[in-house]
């Protein structure tokens, strides 16, 4: 391939970072970053020690707890002896290792996904792994990042490399601005019961377009966060001066001579006039509005105004039955309204929807308003940073007054695997990113939701966006 | 990883599409950190249902699990693949798999078989008809077999070599250690470091 063919961002960047191609083999690509948690590398370590093998780059790695600790009493030991075995051995393997760990109780540990960009080390054009599915939230930046296994892990820290099949690319275009209310946790399920859960496999995808640009860097995290839940390798956006003036003065982003020729760099990361996409899907923004989930994956979603849909909506075959499956689960009807469905917890948080505007978005519609007396409402930050920061602008004082939980930082009730879950027939409204059966608990059921509908949600104990809530004192005035 | 060419057992229909992660192995299994014994943890909250194929004790024994498409969607746990390991899984047969799950079969030495939907239905009518029937999925030739059915499966050409040879893909990397340190003498050098310079 000659430079002047012209070529998509993601392609792009795959190029840049292979090591070796061979015909019939996949390309060895290297890795500029590679994120681990407790949860998926206590194995691959231990892979490494029995072979004798040692951690190529460590300064190419990062590690913090997130998503087997629990959110109160973070300063004491953690009560369940296996997790707390789980997170101690994390913090052995780190230690022998020579890997810099964020643990529970430093002001970096957060949720991995929140920690690599707030530190400025998410950069464009970088690849970045990490054993999670959600990686493809860094895409935001115009990086190739997607989630691996712990086999990969392993591979990654033996080798910082991975052999790595290329994939095809697809374009999502969404034409015109986005409708005011619309968030982008609703263009992404939108999205998701458009094309389904399966569309995305093979392909990194670029997001593009006149309402992807108007995003903030957050926002478009929450779009490439969930690139996974339609089987995308990889969701990217290209990086533009939203990008370059998030990074600079972070921590870890580039500084002085090292910032101009970075951005230099950036600048060219972006897909050449004349690239063709191996397949493009287009999204009319005008179109879109506030979106929830029914069923029990992420493409079951409708707008809202909508009402649960009859499985013979769908065509016959396994979408069909799953949909009917899904019914079941959910103990719905079709023909319910979305805005009768009655939950008792909302869930507030997740790498999706756990950063500092999400919880400024959910506190403006809670201020001067009470959390349903029939309604849990947990909020829990995206990393310690967040929660500090929403401290200082005085946002836990709007929760807690609301009648809320106030946590501290990591995943939480998204996963179910701390103490944070759902018991078996509880609903919740959720701004994280699956609505899989028992994924939030065993028997939990799930609705997954944007953060200012999480937030109208808690207050009338049933789905609703802010517009559905009377105005308080404070607001006519 | 073993070498795998042939294999030859029972076969579980499992009916059903978008068999996400969670689902295989919920996240409180999650918490051990061995590699192996996850087999309590498969389908722990559909094995509640008596009538799940799963606890169907005509199916006793099946090492290949056929299911409908999208299987393995969702979290990238390779805990997925060695529940379905431990408990005796050495094929799933779908339509449609999700990436991250492929590639962490694949190494696992779990095989990950795409065929069309109708071969599929077909294998869950044979099944479903016979539980006793032996299905033989060949790595050579890229074919199941099963009564009467064959039917020609894709597999990329890497996956197969390295199946069959039953190679480990780090030892394979490692051989390239020469290009990955050329590589690296060639980095941008304001790519971050996580230890500072």
């Amino acid at each position: 391939m000659t430079a002047t063919t012209p070529r998509t961002l993601a392609h792009k960047v795959w190029d840049e970072h292979v090591v070796r191609s061979a015909p019939g083999e996949p390309d060895l690509l290297y890795i500029d970053l590679h994120l681990v948690h407790e949860v998926t590398s206590p194995q691959a370590f231990e892979g490494l020690r029995e072979a004798g093998r040692s951690v190529r780059r460590p300064d190419l790695t990062l590690a913090t707890e997130d998503h087997n600790i629990p959110t109160v009493d973070v300063d004491k030991p953690i009560a369940d002896p296996v997790s707390r075995a789980q997170v101690q051995a994390l913090r052995d393997n780190c230690a022998e290792f020579g890997i810099r760990l964020h643990p529970l109780g430093d002001l970096e540990q957060g949720i991995v996904h929140v920690v690599g960009p707030q530190l400025g080390l998410t950069q464009p054009g970088m690849t970045v792994v990490c054993g999670d599915s959600h990686t493809s939230t860094h895409g935001a930046f115009g990086a190739l990042a997607f989630g691996i296994g712990t086999s990969e892990v392993e591979h990654v820290l033996a080798t910082q490399t991975l052999p790595q099949a290329r994939p095809k690319t697809m374009a999502v275009n969404v034409d015109g601005g986005l409708p005011l209310g619309v968030s982008a946790k609703d263009l992404v399920l939108a999205l998701i019961a458009q094309v389904g859960t399966g569309a995305g496999q093979g392909y990194i995808v670029e997001y593009r377009g006149e309402a992807i640009r108007e995003l903030s860097m957050e926002a478009r995290m929450t779009i490439c966060n969930m690139s996974i839940e339609w089987g995308a390798k990889a969701g990217l956006i290209a990086p533009d001066q939203t990008t370059f003036g998030y990074l600079k003065g972070r921590q870890l982003a580039p500084a002085g001579a090292d910032w101009d020729a970075a951005v230099e760099h950036w600048r060219s990361l972006v897909t050449d006039d004349g690239a063709t996409f191996d397949h493009e899907v287009t999204i009319e923004a005008a179109t879109l509005s506030t979106f929830v989930t029914w069923g029990t994956n992420p493409g079951q979603g409708v707008p809202l105004s909508g009402e649960v849909p009859a499985p013979s909506s769908y065509p016959d075959g396994p979408a069909r039955v799953s949909a009917e499956r899904a019914l079941e689960y959910m103990r719905l009807s079709a023909g319910t309204k979305m805005r009768d469905i009655v939950v008792d917890t909302v869930f507030v948080g997740s790498c999706t929807n756990g950063r500092i505007e999400d919880l400024r978005a959910v506190a403006e519609v809670m201020e001067g308003r009470q959390v349903s007396p029939s309604v849990q409402m947990l909020v829990v930050p995206g990393s310690t940073r967040v929660r500090l920061q929403a401290e200082e602008e005085g946002l836990d004082k709007v929760f807690l007054a609301a009648g809320a939980q106030w946590r501290a930082a990591g995943c939480s009730m998204c996963l179910g695997m701390n103490p944070d879950q759902l018991t078996d027939g509880e609903r919740s409204a959720s701004t994280s990113n699956r609505n899989f059966e028992g994924r939030q608990g065993k028997g939990g059921r799930t609705h997954l939701v944007s953060p200012v509908v999480a937030a109208a949600t808690a207050v009338t104990g049933h789905l609703a966006s802010p517009a559905d809530l009377p105005s308080t004192p404070k607001r006519r005035a | 990883m073993e070498k795998f060419g042939q294999h030859t057992g029972r076969a579980l229909p499992l009916r059903l599409s978008n068999v996400d992660t969670d689902q295989i192995i919920p996240a409180v299994y999650l918490k051990r950190i061995t590699r192996t014994g996850f087999e309590d943890g498969l389908f722990a909250a559909w094995r509640n249902d008596p009538d799940f194929v799963l606890n169907q004790p005509e199916y006793d024994g099946a090492s290949v699990l056929v299911a409908g498409p999208d299987f393995g969607t969702g979290s990238s746990r390779e805990h997925a693949v060695w529940a379905l390991r431990d408990y005796g899984f050495k094929v799933i047969i779908s339509p449609r798999f999700a990436d991250i799950f492929r590639g962490n079969a694949g190494k696992q030495g779990l095989l990950a078989v795409q065929v069309t939907d109708d071969v599929v239905k077909r294998l869950w009518d044979v099944t479903a008809a016979n539980p006793a029937t032996e299905v033989t999925v060949d790595l050579h030739s890229r074919t199941i077999t099963a009564d009467n059915l064959v039917a020609d499966f894709e597999i990329d050409d890497y996956t197969r070599w390295r199946f069959l040879e039953g190679l480990d893909d780090i030892d394979i990397t490692l051989s390239h250690e020469a290009q990955i340190s050329t590589y690296e003498g060639h980095r941008a050098s304001h790519k971050p470091l996580t230890l500072g310079r």
